[in-house]
C-alpha cells in the first residue's frame, strides 16, 4: 500500500460520507451554505489528522480493553483545541457551525479511523490517511453545501446571484435529507463507471 | 405549564433527528425494523435522561467551580461512554433478547451525536436541573417517534418499487426528508 | 502488539493520558483566552456603534447589569463630552421560534428606540431570519419609537408593531425582546 493511495483513498474511493456512510449528522447539519460545509470540513480534517497521529504513535502502549476510552480522551483534547481556536480566531464561523464543533468527538469517522487504522499503522501512514478522509469528508460537505446553498438561496459561497429568496426548503431540515440521497445516487453513478 | 411547551417543542417542533439533525447515524442504520426501533429508543431515552442528570451535575459542581469548563466535551463524554458500559452490562443480564437485537447498536450509543448532544444544549440553554430533565427525556421521545415513524415507512418501502440506484440509503433519505417537512407543520403548535 | 490489560495498566494508562490530555488543553486554554475575550468584545462594540448616537467614551468599561425575568440584561451607557447620549441595552427573549435570541437595542436618553440589531438566533433562514436588518426592513419600523406611544405588540394581538409575514412567532419574540429592554431602562437605567 503506498504512502500516496493513503491519502487519496479517502478522497472518492472510500469517501467518508458516500461510500462508507459515517459522519452524517454534521453532513446533514452544517451544508445550509458552501462556506460553512467547507469550514465544518476544514475543523473535522484539523482533528482527523492530528488524532490518527496521536493514537498511531501511543496505540501499542494502551492495554486494549481500554483502549475506546483512551482514543476518545485523545480525540477529545484535539476536538477542544480546535474549539478553543476557532472561538479566538473565527468567531462568527464558529457561532455558525455551534454545536457541531464539540460534537466532532462523536463523528464515528474519526473514532473509527482511529480504531480501524491509525491504531495498527505507521505515522505517516495514519496522518495521510487522516487528511486523506479529512478532504473527503471536506469535498462532500462543500458540495452538498453549495447544492442547497444555490437552490435554497441562489447564492454560491455567499455571492448572491439573483434577488430573490430560492426554494427555502433546500436550507431547511428537508432539503438536507433530499439532496444528500440525490448526491449520493450521482456519486454511484460516477463511482461505478471508473 | 413552562414544561410542557419544552416537551411539546423536543417532541415535535424542533424534533432531535428531524430538524436538529441529531441521532442521524442509528436512525439510518438501525430503522428498518419497527421492533429494533423500539428497543433501540428506548435504550438511548434512557441513556440520555441519565446522562444529562449526571453532566448537568458535572458541570455545576465540579467544571464551573474549579474554572475548567475547557473540561466539558472530555469529561462529557467519557461519562456517556462510562453509562453506555453499564447499561450493556445491566441489559445483559436482564433482557438478553433484547440485548442480542441490539447488537453493535448498543455500544454505538456512545458515539451518537444525541446523547452528548443534549448534554450541552442543557448547558447552552442555561436550563436548571428539572428543565433539563424534562428536555431530556422529551428528546428521547421525540426520538423514538422520530426512528419508529421511520421505521414503519421503511418496511413498507420494502415492498415497493424502487429504482435500483436509490435502493436502500438514498432512498431512505428522500423519505426522511419528505417526513422532515411533515414535522415542519407542527411548528405552529408552540 | 498493545500491552497487557491488567487492572493496573488500564488505570495508569487511562490517568497518563488524561494528565497529558488535561495539561495540553489548559496551555490551549490560557492562550487562546485573551483572542477569545478579546473576540467578544469586538463583536458587542460593533453592535453598540450601530445602535446609539457617535460616543466618545467606552461602553464597554461603563457596562452595568440588571437582573431580568430570571436571566441579565447589560446596558452599556453611551457619552459624549460626558453626557449620556444613548444606552445601547444586551437583551434577549425565549420565545422564538427556535427559543432564546439576543438583541443589542439603542435606546435615547429618554427611552425612545433608536436602532435594534439582532445578535445571535437560530430562527428559521427565510422567514423569522427577516428579523436582520440585511434581510428586510422590519426592525427599521422600531426606530424612533417610543414604547409610551408605539404599542409594543404584534398588530394581530393589538398593537403597533407590523409582523414579518409567515413569521409572527418570531415578530412577537423580537418586540417581547426590545420590550423588555426599554422596561428594564425606565426601571432602572442610569442616566
Amino acid at each position: 500500500m503506498s504512502q500516496l493511495s493513503n491519502l487519496t483513498r479517502g478522497i472518492i474511493k472510500e469517501n467518508p460520507t458516500f461510500v462508507l456512510l459515517l459522519g452524517m449528522c454534521p453532513t446533514l447539519a452544517t451544508t445550509s451554505s458552501a462556506l460553512n460545509g467547507m469550514g465544518m470540513g476544514a475543523a473535522t480534517l484539523f482533528v482527523l489528522a492530528l488524532s490518527n497521529v496521536a493514537i498511531s504513535l501511543v496505540a501499542s502502549q494502551i492495554p486494549s480493553k481500554v483502549r475506546i476510552p483512551a482514543y476518545i480522551v485523545i480525540i477529545a483534547t484535539f476536538v477542544t483545541m480546535v474549539d478553543l481556536l476557532m472561538q479566538a480566531y473565527v468567531p462568527a464561523l464558529y457561532a455558525t457551525l455551534g454545536i457541531f464543533i464539540p460534537l466532532i468527538v462523536v463523528n464515528c469517522i474519526v473514532l473509527g479511523r482511529a480504531e480501524a487504522f491509525a491504531s495498527k499503522s505507521g505515522v505517516l501512514a495514519s496522518l495521510l490517511d487522516g487528511i486523506g478522509m479529512g478532504l473527503g469528508f471536506t469535498l462532500s460537505l462543500t458540495v452538498l453545501g453549495a447544492v442547497r446553498e444555490f437552490l435554497g438561496s441562489w447564492s454560491i459561497f455567499g455571492h448572491k446571484l439573483v434577488g430573490t429568496d430560492g426554494m427555502l426548503v433546500f436550507i431547511l431540515a428537508p432539503g438536507a435529507f433530499i439532496v444528500l440521497g440525490y448526491l449520493m445516487v450521482l456519486f454511484n453513478r460516477i463511482n461505478k463507471k471508473k | 405549564m413552562d414544561f410542557f411547551i419544552i416537551a411539546i417543542s423536543a417532541i415535535f417542533v424542533n424534533n432531535i433527528v428531524l430538524s436538529q439533525f441529531l441521532g442521524i447515524c442509528p436512525f439510518l442504520g438501525v430503522s428498518n425494523k419497527v421492533e429494533t426501533s423500539i428497543g433501540m429508543s428506548g435504550a438511548v431515552t434512557f441513556v440520555i435522561a441519565l446522562s444529562t442528570l449526571i453532566t448537568w451535575l458535572l458541570q455545576k459542581y465540579v467544571l464551573v467551580p474549579l474554572n475548567i469548563t475547557f473540561m466539558q466535551t472530555i469529561s462529557f463524554i467519557l461519562v456517556i461512554a462510562a453509562l453506555v458500559q453499564m447499561v450493556e452490562i445491566i441489559l445483559k443480564k436482564i433482557s438478553p433478547a433484547l440485548y442480542q437485537a441490539l447488537g453493535v447498536f448498543l455500544p454505538l450509543i456512545t458515539t451518537n451525536c444525541a446523547v452528548l448532544g443534549v448534554a450541552i444544549l442543557v448547558q447552552q440553554k442555561n436550563y436548571d436541573l428539572m428543565h433539563s430533565m424534562v428536555f431530556s427525556v422529551a428528546i428521547g421521545l421525540g426520538y423514538g417517534l422520530a426512528i419508529v415513524l421511520f421505521a414503519s415507512l421503511r418496511e413498507e418501502m420494502e415492498l415497493a418499487n424502487v429504482p435500483k440506484e436509490m435502493k436502500g440509503i438514498p432512498i431512505a433519505l428522500v423519505t426522511a426528508g419528505i417526513l422532515a417537512m411533515a414535522f415542519m407543520g407542527f411548528s405552529g403548535m408552540v | 502488539m498493545a500491552k497487557e490489560s491488567s487492572f493496573k495498566n488500564m488505570v495508569l494508562t487511562l490517568l497518563v493520558i488524561s494528565f497529558f490530555a488535561a495539561a495540553a488543553l489548559a496551555g490551549v486554554y490560557l492562550v487562546t483566552l485573551a483572542p477569545i475575550g478579546a473576540a467578544k468584545a469586538a463583536k458587542i462594540n460593533e453592535a453598540i456603534q450601530k445602535v446609539v448616537p457617535t460616543f466618545d467614551n467606552n461602553p464597554g468599561e461603563e457596562v452595568y447589569k440588571m437582573a431580568v425575568d430570571g436571566d441579565t440584561l447589560r446596558l452599556y451607557p453611551a457619552r459624549k463630552g460626558g453626557k449620556l447620549v444613548g444606552t445601547a441595552i444586551e437583551t434577549f427573549t425565549n420565545k422564538g421560534f427556535a427559543g432564546h435570541f439576543t438583541l443589542m437595542v439603542g435606546l435615547m436618553p429618554d427611552g425612545t428606540i433608536k436602532s435594534v440589531e439582532v445578535l445571535a438566533h437560530k430562527e428559521t433562514p427565510g422567514l423569522g431570519d427577516k428579523m436582520e436588518k440585511s434581510k428586510s426592513n422590519f426592525s427599521v419600523q422600531f426606530e424612533g419609537k417610543n414604547p409610551k406611544t408605539f404599542k409594543m405588540m404584534v398588530k394581530k394581538d393589538g398593537g403597533d408593531v407590523d409582523a414579518i409575514t409567515a413569521s409572527t412567532i418570531t415578530s412577537r419574540a423580537f418586540t417581547d425582546a426590545v420590550n423588555r429592554a426599554y422596561e428594564a431602562y425606565m426601571k432602572g437605567g442610569k442616566q
